[in-house]
């Protein structure tokens, strides 16, 4: 995979491919509480937007450096996973995905009215910078490299947490919780520290996205990117190492060529996507590539 | 002037009025979700997108058939049920024996297909629909200008909800259908065609959603995206009254529309937010809402 | 050895003979950038890709032999769509010029892209005075009016008339904020009072609550600080709340001829408003307007698709001149330096700041009975000359500093 994304900046529009890595992150993060605790969170798009608005402001209002600006978004975005986290981890299935659509929603309003998020202005103009006051951001190849070192820190970060003995416990919570708690072990901590990583990592990609773009905006914070996510990581395969990275990459790269030429009909296409997915291709591409190498990916 | 707490009387009656049409409208949706989530388990987030399209059939009634809103009150909810039982006939079946997560999903699909489709048709504002000329204008009640439609629809939305409401606890159709939410297997024992039941109570909820886009046609414009912004809310609202119970959507659903029409006189930066923040206290202390059952 | 260097002979000749007239990769592409499907999109949407192909086609089709090009895209009012398709034109699809851009917030932000990809800016659609103040570039050339003409038009005018207590009903982005600024300040001025303000979001289906918050300031005049569609809705919550039988005025700060044309004469009539364009103003116009409409369903042309026109026939004028497209600021400024003359705004000038110079009209809706023929809609109240309809160059625009 990374010699992949390493050689195609030479052949496709790297702007592109950087929004695709951003959303990789963003849907591997995501993933991670759906695929390996069993959790659907339906607002995940407020970690990727407060960290956007954050690194954003740190950056153009304090003039912070750049690493230091998104290091500002993911210890944004990290408080609130706690916050919500410890909200809506009380829940569990449709109730929790309900509570976190419902909190993040309130995020957005409160959002719209903030006068430091410019409202449906957004934060414009972020200054992109120098990474470590020796990378000039501005180069648009620079960027990619940086974005891509960015991304497989977040993904090496996701496969540690999972091949661990940490991960071996996420296992079993998933699989017997009443087993794992007469062993001893707390799950709802386990599922909080889980939430809070996924929330830090979520920050990450949008706070990269915020110094590509240059440019912090509601639709980060919008129910619909929630959404997006999820279809990213289905359409992968949750549970899958790869599946979200393949899902977010083929969703990015579809919206990108439809919507030239089709405007809005992208939206329908993305719910087909969605309808034929739960029916009958649940497991995802990856997912079903997996069962067909029958080794897990 | 006289005054409340230091607002006018004027201003807060009338928020409060527009309260008890917001209310209205939730009340409406969150009882068609109530039911559905009672029976099939679902959580239907298509329910905004067919309050749309409830509306939009309304349009295209008048465009096209000329056929003038009372009629459009009768046929559209009956052409959006259909719609729904074919919807539940061909893929929420499907789906009966797993996760409850995957028809959240399901139905989220199907929302986007819905208002992408209305989206590309007619653009995002939408098209004007008028207020039936028998409700038009007003009356000036002193205190306040009262638009007769949205008093009507606050009286409709009312008399409807409390008819759902004695049909699905009074009637022998809704013992059925309550009976089957707790125990299908036995109501199927006892030779009633639970899997039928269901599709018709998902048409019944649809339809409901259906009624409300009607009556909202003349207030809120028909456009594709009236039913999204909707749809968050009334999550919310069913949530606080809890999944599964009729009163509770009801009651819960006119009581926040006032609740918010309120904070728009007293503390109208908060507006927006009010209802959820009642939901997250709601689900903290009570997690099963304040009319719900024990899960 | 001999056939080497005669190839590369052959190579540097054909090189040199692509540079005489140095347009980038051999074609010229404006890119249409506007709401294509949402509140604004009658006024410009489509009518002004027509603008922009009417502009093309009287220019001659070509500019020395190289063929000129439109293409368009729907930034659907939202900064970060509108940003990344114009970096996608100016990186990938060498798109050389964007026009209109409706929706002050996604004009700044592509504005940005704009400066830093050193191309041009051609603003016909937003309205906010900041494009040529604090937010000026050496890359964009804001067109057909600002917010700050509107205050001076119809703010000064509805003040001076009497209406001195005023309630903002405002679209809560840098549109609506600039304009309820720029009015504010009118108003102040001429000895008026501000009573209060509500901000409503951008395409609101609902505009019954606003309304009421406005009626209960008991403001005699209700300014709106919105557009399009918005302003629609307003005016119609108004009439079904009895605002205006109630005795307060509406003052709408930006309407198009599109608007009245949605709400109807019945609607619409008394309503004063300021535009730069006017179908029925003069033989030229109307004859223009009229060509436009064959093409556009038989709507007439607004403001902001007439400005359209304007803005890429003087575009390829200066380009023919330059004989380059290369180096967007070069470009800006030849089109500073050439004097503009059109059938839209007549002889006009192009100032330092990017301000496009040119006279104003305040006018009035008029009553069903008094329109004769369709879209006979205005009647007009007074010409703001040129040098007073617009703010005059002002020390927040960097440009100038310098």
């Amino acid at each position: 995979m990374i010699v992949i994304l390493l050689l195609l900046p030479f052949v496709a529009y790297p702007v592109l491919l950087m929004k695709a890595l951003c959303f990789a992150l963003f849907a591997c993060a995501f993933n991670l509480l759906i695929g390996y605790v069993g959790l659907l969170s339906f607002g995940h798009a407020l970690f990727l937007g407060s960290a956007s608005y954050a690194a954003a402001h740190a950056a153009k209002v304090w003039g912070a450096p750049t690493e230091l600006a998104i290091l500002f978004g993911v210890a944004a975005s990290s408080v609130l996973g706690l916050v919500v986290g410890a909200l809506a981890i009380r829940r569990q299935g449709i109730y929790f995905a309900m509570i976190t659509l419902a909190l993040a929603q309130m995020a957005y309003f409160f959002y719209l009215q903030a006068p430091f998020t410019g409202g449906e202005d957004g934060i414009q103009a972020v200054p992109r910078g120098r990474m470590f006051g020796l990378l000039d951001l501005s180069e648009t190849r620079t960027l990619y490299f940086v974005v891509l070192a960015i991304f497989i820190l977040g993904f090496l970060l996701i496969y540690r947490t999972i091949h661990s003995p940490f991960g071996q416990v996420l296992k079993a919570v998933r699989e017997n919780e009443a087993r794992a708690i007469s062993l001893g072990y707390k799950p709802d901590h386990y599922k909080l520290i889980v939430f809070v990583i996924s929330a830090a990592l979520s920050g990450l990609a949008g706070a990269s996205k915020a110094i590509v773009f240059q440019l912090a905006s509601l639709t980060d914070v919008y129910w619909s990117t929630s959404g997006e996510v999820i279809l990213m990581t289905l359409l992968g395969g949750m549970g899958t190492i790869f599946g979200p990275v393949v899902g977010a990459f083929i969703i990015v790269i579809l919206e990108n060529y439809l919507a030239a030429r089709l405007g809005a009909w992208v939206q329908v296409v993305e719910g087909f996507i969605f309808v034929l997915c739960v029916l009958t291709f649940r497991r995802g591409i990856v997912g079903e590539l997996s069962r067909w190498l029958k080794r897990p990916l | 002037m006289t005054m409340i707490f230091g607002v006018p009387v004027q201003a807060l009656l009338s928020q409060v009025l527009i309260g008890l049409i917001n209310g209205a409208f939730y009340a409406l949706l969150s009882l068609g979700l109530a039911i559905i989530f009672g029976l099939l388990n679902i959580v239907n987030f298509a329910h905004g997108a067919l309050y749309t399209t409830g509306a939009f059939v309304a349009w295209y009634l008048l465009e096209y058939f000329h056929v003038p809103y009372w009629g459009a009150l009768v046929i559209s909810p009956l052409v959006v049920g259909l719609i729904g039982m074919a919807i539940e006939r061909s893929m929420l079946k499907r789906l009966s024996g797993l996760d409850p997560l995957y028809g959240l999903l399901l139905t989220f699909g199907l929302a986007l297909i819905i208002q992408g489709l209305f989206l590309n048709k007619f653009g995002s504002s939408g098209e004007p629909y008028e207020i039936p000329d028998a409700l038009k204008g007003g009356t000036n009640l002193g205190f306040m200008f009262l638009p007769n439609y949205r008093a009507w629809v606050v009286i409709f939305s009312v008399i409807v909800c409390l008819a759902t409401w004695y049909v699905t606890e009074k009637t022998r159709l809704g013992s059925y259908l309550r009976a089957a939410t707790e125990n299908p297997t036995l109501v199927q024992a006892f030779g009633i065609n639970v899997p039928r039941l269901i599709t018709v109570t998902y048409g019944l909820g649809v339809g409901l959603a259906a009624l409300a886009g009607v009556m909202a046609a003349p207030i809120y414009r028909v456009n594709p995206l009236m039913g999204s912004d909707m749809i968050i809310v009334v999550f919310a609202v069913v949530v606080i009254g809890g999944m599964g119970s009729i009163m509770g959507s009801i009651v819960t659903g006119f009581g926040l529309g006032v609740i918010e029409g309120l904070t728009k006189v007293f503390y109208p930066v908060a507006s927006n937010v009010v209802i959820f923040i009642i939901m997250a206290i709601v689900l903290l202390v009570k997690s099963q809402g304040l009319f719900g059952r024990a899960p | 050895m001999i056939r080497r260097v005669s190839s590369l002979l052959i190579v540097f000749l054909c090189l040199s003979g692509i540079a005489r007239a140095d347009f980038t990769d051999g074609v010229i592409k404006i890119g249409v950038l506007n709401d294509q499907s949402g509140l604004y999109a009658d006024l410009s949407g489509q009518g002004s890709v027509v603008a922009a192909k009417m502009a093309i086609e009287d220019f001659g089709g070509k500019v020395d032999g190289t063929p000129v090009e439109v293409v368009f895209a729907d930034h659907q009012n939202k900064p970060d769509v509108g940003s990344n398709i114009a970096r996608q034109w100016l990186d990938v699809e060498k798109v050389d010029v964007i026009v209109d851009t409706p929706t002050s917030s996604v004009a700044l932000a592509v504005s940005d892209v704009v400066r830093q990809k050193n191309k041009v800016f051609l603003v016909s659609g937003a309205a906010t005075s900041d494009l040529t103040g604090k937010s000026c570039s050496p890359n964009t050339i804001h067109w057909t009016y600002d917010t700050w003409s509107l205050a001076n038009g119809t703010g000064k005018y509805t003040v001076k008339a009497g209406g001195d207590t005023w309630f903002f009903l405002t679209a809560d982005y840098a549109f609506g904020m600039a304009l309820e600024r720029d009015v504010t300040a009118v108003v102040k001025e001429n000895g008026g009072k501000v009573l209060g303000s509500v901000k409503h979001p951008l395409n609101a289906s609902d505009f019954s609550s606003f309304m009421l918050q406005a009626q209960a300031s008991k403001a005699k005049i209700i300014g709106l600080a919105n557009a399009g569609g918005d302003t629609i809705n307003s005016i119609k919550a108004a009439s079904e709340f009895g605002i205006v039988q109630g005795g307060q005025k509406l003052a709408g700060l930006l309407v198009f001829i599109n608007d009245v044309h949605a709400l109807g004469l019945k609607a619409a009539q008394g309503l004063t408003l300021t535009e730069s364009f006017y179908w029925d103003r003069d033989d030229k116009t109307r004859a223009w307007s009229k060509r436009f409409a064959d093409r556009h369903k038989g709507h007439m042309p607004s403001m902001v698709q007439a400005g359209v026109y304007s803005a890429v026939l003087h575009y390829l004028k200066a380009v023919q001149k330059l004989k380059s497209d290369g180096d967007g600021k070069a470009v800006v400024a030849k089109m500073k330096e050439i004097p503009t003359d059109d059938p839209i705004f007549g002889k006009g000038t192009v100032r330092a700041d990017g301000r496009k110079i040119h006279p104003m009209y305040l006018y009035e809706v008029k009553k069903p009975a008094e329109s004769k023929k369709p879209w006979d809609y205005y009647k007009l109240i007074h010409e703001i000359p040129a040098n007073e309809a617009f703010r005059p160059l002002s020390s927040d625009c960097p440009l100038i500093k310098s």
